[in-house]
């Protein structure tokens, strides 16, 4: 009995909306704690207590606006955020174990106001100053939607298709449906923003260009695609980000193996073994090559994927695809053993020698990371670890050019939500820096 | 297992708490179920002159998710012809002789009607009368309940034209929509009511529809003032219930006091019974969760009882009325701060900002070093919870400063983390009455209130 796996079911919001009754009770749950920790633990400090009393007292618009001047992609972040990690975390109610639902409740306010086409802001009065954004990720919507607040006019070059950068194409439907993305950035065109599409800095798009027609300049370029495995039968290879857009963009025609192999252990390979998973194979086995211990996912994306039966192989790097007749037939791997700590602090895996085995598959996907933004290069930009390098105003060693998001994040973990603080800071620092130019003050 | 049987001015019942009369005792099936499910009483929805009522009677007041912590009521007496709910008490007395059933009766104010009713309700077998003269809409404005109530002439006659003509007790029941009830009860008892019984609803008006600006509830495009009720009133009702347990004249006819005005729980039961009440009893509740409740408020009761060692329900009555005093009989000396016990602190700042905002600004955040910090002081780059966590100060009471109002203590969530501790505050024992007599200029004059502050040592910042 074959069952037919229809992909709009599979992969659908993973997460109900909470229903008005669920919302009320929550939102009278939450203490309205002072200089709340949730708002503290919050990348871009979003006043929670506020919103969440405002859902309470039944002003949703209040509660959204809330959100929204702290947070633009607030209702991408009510679905993508780390909570665990970040305001629910830190809630004073883990006390009793149970916190406030704040992703649930700010994805209840923000879902108002877009379910309703309204509009929380409008664009501030034209200072006549002009911003070029090149990516239209979180960071370049965010920069480009607070600067189109203060009045200046902005216009966004995004080398993809669709805007939203990795909002759109990278985070799997179960978490965030493509339309939440378009919606805001919709919402940032209404305030002004230019979105133009299918232009690349760099290929179409030309830095003279840029630098000869706008005041200012900010980079959110994010990383770039998924480096090499370097083993033979690479080719053979999938790359989990091009898996993943495969599930948002055209999930009818994305082929799933039966036994598949994903190679890596942060949140993306987790992704890549959900969708596989839930796209009907048999098998999906993550390979590691360091334990448990070291994994780079969130404690919640592992449990996530254990539960949806995905299985793992720590303490295995592997060496070579096998394949027969360009069909692949399994991954060889070294057993690799724990040694002293490398760079990054976590003990460096070794191989054993002669312990190679053989995972049977017929797909692997590889998920390691992604490379450094190309872009810093081009411009001569001076780099920290690859990473763009910025100072705290988000400036780059070139005067007037600025750069947030994924592209600079050298240090910690890169999140949705760590991309719109970069945005709005480095909004706010153009817009003291034209202030100074126009010798007025700034008013951020 | 102690014994929760009571004897109310005769009135019998295995144990104290009795259905008010109300919707839950409109009819005898209903009585029949709450006798089955253990009430010890019922007292009859209200019997007497003919009335209509109308729809969406009843309005709620919710708070937070909290639902109905009152209901207000715009509902007449019994709108049953009188036959018939006297054939169905006659009907409930014969079968539950254990029970106390007392019948609730409001009639106009003409001896002839009083003499009437009273005779016809004393045919049925019951054990009682409670003279309604509480009920403030409706029937108050053809000159019936708290219209009566509210004058403690028309009570006094009234009672008497009743107790002139009764054989079984007679009980009124007083409205709280009044100054005092202490004229009211007085004159009850000179005109020889048997017990008192209160509070009736109180006159409320529940709110206003924000998006048609009618009145909640809407009553065909008019609303008004009803009766309000429900676990909201229980504060009300103690203060009402312990100024006639206090009053000498009241406590002189040494009649039984039936307590009730938003009991829920056991609870709530006893502290009506420490503060003079003998049989209590319950309609809101019951409006909301049913007749199952009397199972705990009888179990809970009775655990409590064991706990604290009471054998019978007389023991409890009135036990705590002795402390019942005014503000000249406070000791002015007595002092108490807050203390924040940080284990058990969950760091939500309410009391911080309560005592800042409110109060004295007498509790400080107090980081890891011991330092003093201002509440939002983290940059716009910090972030996660870890740091969230590990940075927060913990809010630290300066007792010295501490006036000890107990509004911190009020507002947080956590149960038994601030405690107000007595401390000495160094100055003898006196009270408002006592420096009135001594000091008067010290109640009168600023400046010699100030020398006797420095006097005595009382610093006020
Ligand atoms: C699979 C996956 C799952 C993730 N899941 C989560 C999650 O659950 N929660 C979370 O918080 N974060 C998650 N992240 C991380 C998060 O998506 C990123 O941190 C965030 O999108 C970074 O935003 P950004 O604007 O810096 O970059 P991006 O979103 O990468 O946007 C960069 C944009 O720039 C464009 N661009 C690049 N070069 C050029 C150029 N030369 N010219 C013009 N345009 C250019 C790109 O096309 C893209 O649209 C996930 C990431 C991945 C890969
Ligand atoms: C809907 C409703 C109808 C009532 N009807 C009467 C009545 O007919 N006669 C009466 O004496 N009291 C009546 N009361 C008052 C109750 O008997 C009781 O005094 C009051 O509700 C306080 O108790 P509670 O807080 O337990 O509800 C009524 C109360 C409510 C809520
Ligand atoms: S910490 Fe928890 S309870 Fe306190 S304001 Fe934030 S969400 Fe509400
Ligand atoms: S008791 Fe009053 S004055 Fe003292 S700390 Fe608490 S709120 Fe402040
Ligand atoms: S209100 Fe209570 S729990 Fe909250 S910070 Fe103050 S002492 Fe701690």
């Amino acid at each position: 009995m074959q069952q037919v796996i229809k992909p709009e079911e599979v992969l659908k919001e993973y997460h109900p909306p909470l229903t008005d009754h669920e919302a009320l009770v929550e939102a009278h749950r939450c203490l309205y704690c002072y200089d709340a920790p949730c708002t503290h633990a919050c990348p871009t400090h979003i006043d929670i207590p506020k919103f969440i009393k405002k859902i309470a007292s039944g002003n949703l618009v209040g509660s959204a606006r809330t959100i929204l001047e702290a947070n633009l992609m607030g209702a991408t972040c009510a679905r993508v955020c780390p909570v665990e990690e970040l305001c629910e975390g830190a809630c004073v109610l883990n006390a009793e174990g149970k916190p406030i639902m704040i992703g649930r409740l700010q994805r209840y306010a923000t879902d108002y106001v877009y379910g309703r086409g309204m509009d929380v802001f409008s664009p501030g009065p034209p200072t006549g100053k002009r911003v070029a954004v090149i990516g239209a990720g979180p960071a370049g919507l965010t920069c480009a939607g607070e600067l189109a607040k203060l009045g200046h006019s902005v216009t966004v070059f995004e080398k993809r298709e669709l805007p939203g950068g990795l909002s759109t194409y990278g985070i799997i439907a179960l978490r965030e449906p493509v339309e939440v993305a378009l919606a805001e950035v919709e919402m940032v065109r209404r305030l002004g923003v230019e979105i133009r599409t299918q232009m690349e800095l760099g290929r179409n798009l030309s830095w003279e260009e840029v630098r000869a027609g706008f005041d200012a300049v900010f980079l959110s370029v994010g990383l770039g695609t998924v480096p090499a495995l370097e083993i033979p039968g690479e080719e053979h290879v999938l790359d989990g980000l091009e898996f993943i857009e495969a599930s948002k963009m055209n999930p009818h025609s994305l082929k799933v193996g039966r036994e598949v192999v994903v190679v890596g252990a942060g949140n993306t390979a987790m992704d890549c073994a959900t969708i596989a998973k839930r796209l009907g194979a048999e098998r999906v086995t993550v390979v590691y090559r360091r334990t448990e211990r070291e994994m780079t996912a969130y404690d919640f994306e592992y449990r996530f994927v254990k539960n949806e039966g995905v299985e793992f192989r720590f303490l295995a790097q592997p060496v070579e695809v096998l394949s027969e007749n360009g069909q692949v037939v399994g991954l060889k791997c070294v057993r690799m053993s724990l040694g002293a700590p490398d760079a990054s602090g976590r003990p460096a895996p070794e191989p054993v020698p002669g312990s190679e085995f053989v995972i049977p598959c017929d797909q692997v996907v590889k998920a390691i990371g992604q490379e450094k933004p190309w872009v810093a290069q081009m411009l001569g930009l001076e780099t920290e670890k690859g990473f763009i390098k910025v100072n705290q105003d988000y400036e780059t060693s070139l005067p007037g050019v600025y750069a947030g998001g994924d592209c600079i994040r050298a240090r910690g973990s890169a999140s949705t939500v760590m991309a719109v603080q970069d945005g709005k800071l480095a909004a706010f620092a153009i817009h003291r820096r034209f202030a100074q130019s126009l010798g007025a003050a700034a008013d951020d | 297992m102690a014994d929760l049987s009571i004897n109310f001015a005769g009135i019998k019942s295995p144990n104290p708490f009795w259905l008010a009369s109300a919707p839950p005792t409109n009819s005898a099936a209903q009585v029949h179920r709450a006798f089955e499910a253990g009430w010890g009483g019922a007292v009859w929805k209200t019997i007497g002159a003919p009335v209509l009522n109308v729809s969406n009677r009843y309005g709620a007041w919710h708070y937070g998710s909290q639902r109905m912590l009152a209901i207000n009521n715009v509902e007449l007496i019994s709108d049953r012809p009188l036959e018939v709910n006297l054939k169905e008490i006659r009907d409930v007395k014969r079968h539950w002789p254990d029970r106390a059933l007392i019948v609730s009766a409001m009639v106009e104010s003409k001896p002839e009607a009083w003499r009437d009713i009273v005779m016809r309700i004393e045919d049925t077998g019951a054990d009682g009368i409670e003279l309604n003269y509480g009920c403030p809409h409706g029937m108050s404005e053809r000159g019936m309940g708290s219209a009566v109530g509210q004058v403690p002439s028309y009570c006094q006659m009234i009672t008497s034209w009743v107790t002139e003509v009764a054989k079984i007790p007679v009980i009124v029941k007083l409205t709280p929509n009044v100054a005092s009830v202490v004229p009211p009860a007085r004159a009850a008892l000179a005109a020889g009511a048997n017990g008192l019984s209160l509070i009736n609803t109180i006159n409320s008006i529940i709110g206003v529809d924000l998006d048609t600006f009618e009145l909640i509830p809407n009553i065909g495009g008019k609303g008004g003032h009803g009766g309000y009720a429900g676990p909201a009133v229980k504060p009300i009702a103690l203060n009402l219930l312990s100024s006639l347990g206090v009053d000498e004249e009241v406590k002189r006819y040494g009649v039984p006091i039936s307590g009730m005005g938003g009991i829920t729980t056991w609870r709530d039961a006893a502290e009506f019974l420490l503060l003079g009440a003998t049989s209590l009893q319950v309609c809101t509740a019951v409006m909301h969760y049913g007749f199952r409740i009397i199972e705990d408020l009888v179990d809970g009761l009775n655990a409590w009882m064991d706990a604290k060692g009471f054998k019978t329900i007389a023991e409890v009555v009135g036990k705590s009325l002795h402390r019942i005093s005014d503000f000249n009989d406070f000791d002015l000396s007595f002092r108490a701060v807050a203390r924040i016990n940080p284990d058990k602190c969950i760091k939500c700042n309410l009391c911080y900002v309560a005592c800042n905002d409110s109060a004295h600004q007498c509790i400080d955040l107090v980081d890891a070093q011991g330092q003093v910090v201002p509440p939002y002081r983290y940059d716009a780059h910090a972030n996660g919870k870890h740091e969230a966590v590990s940075t927060r100060p913990q809010p630290v009471v300066r007792e010295e400063d501490c006036v000890g109002c107990r509004l911190c203590h009020n507002v947080c969530p956590v149960e038994g983390c601030i405690e107000m501790v007595e401390v000495p505050s160094g100055r003898a024992s006196v009270t408002w009455r006592e420096l009135m007599q001594t000091r008067p200029e010290v109640t009168e004059d600023w400046a010699a209130m100030e020398r006797y502050r420095k006097e005595v040592g009382i610093e006020i910042h």
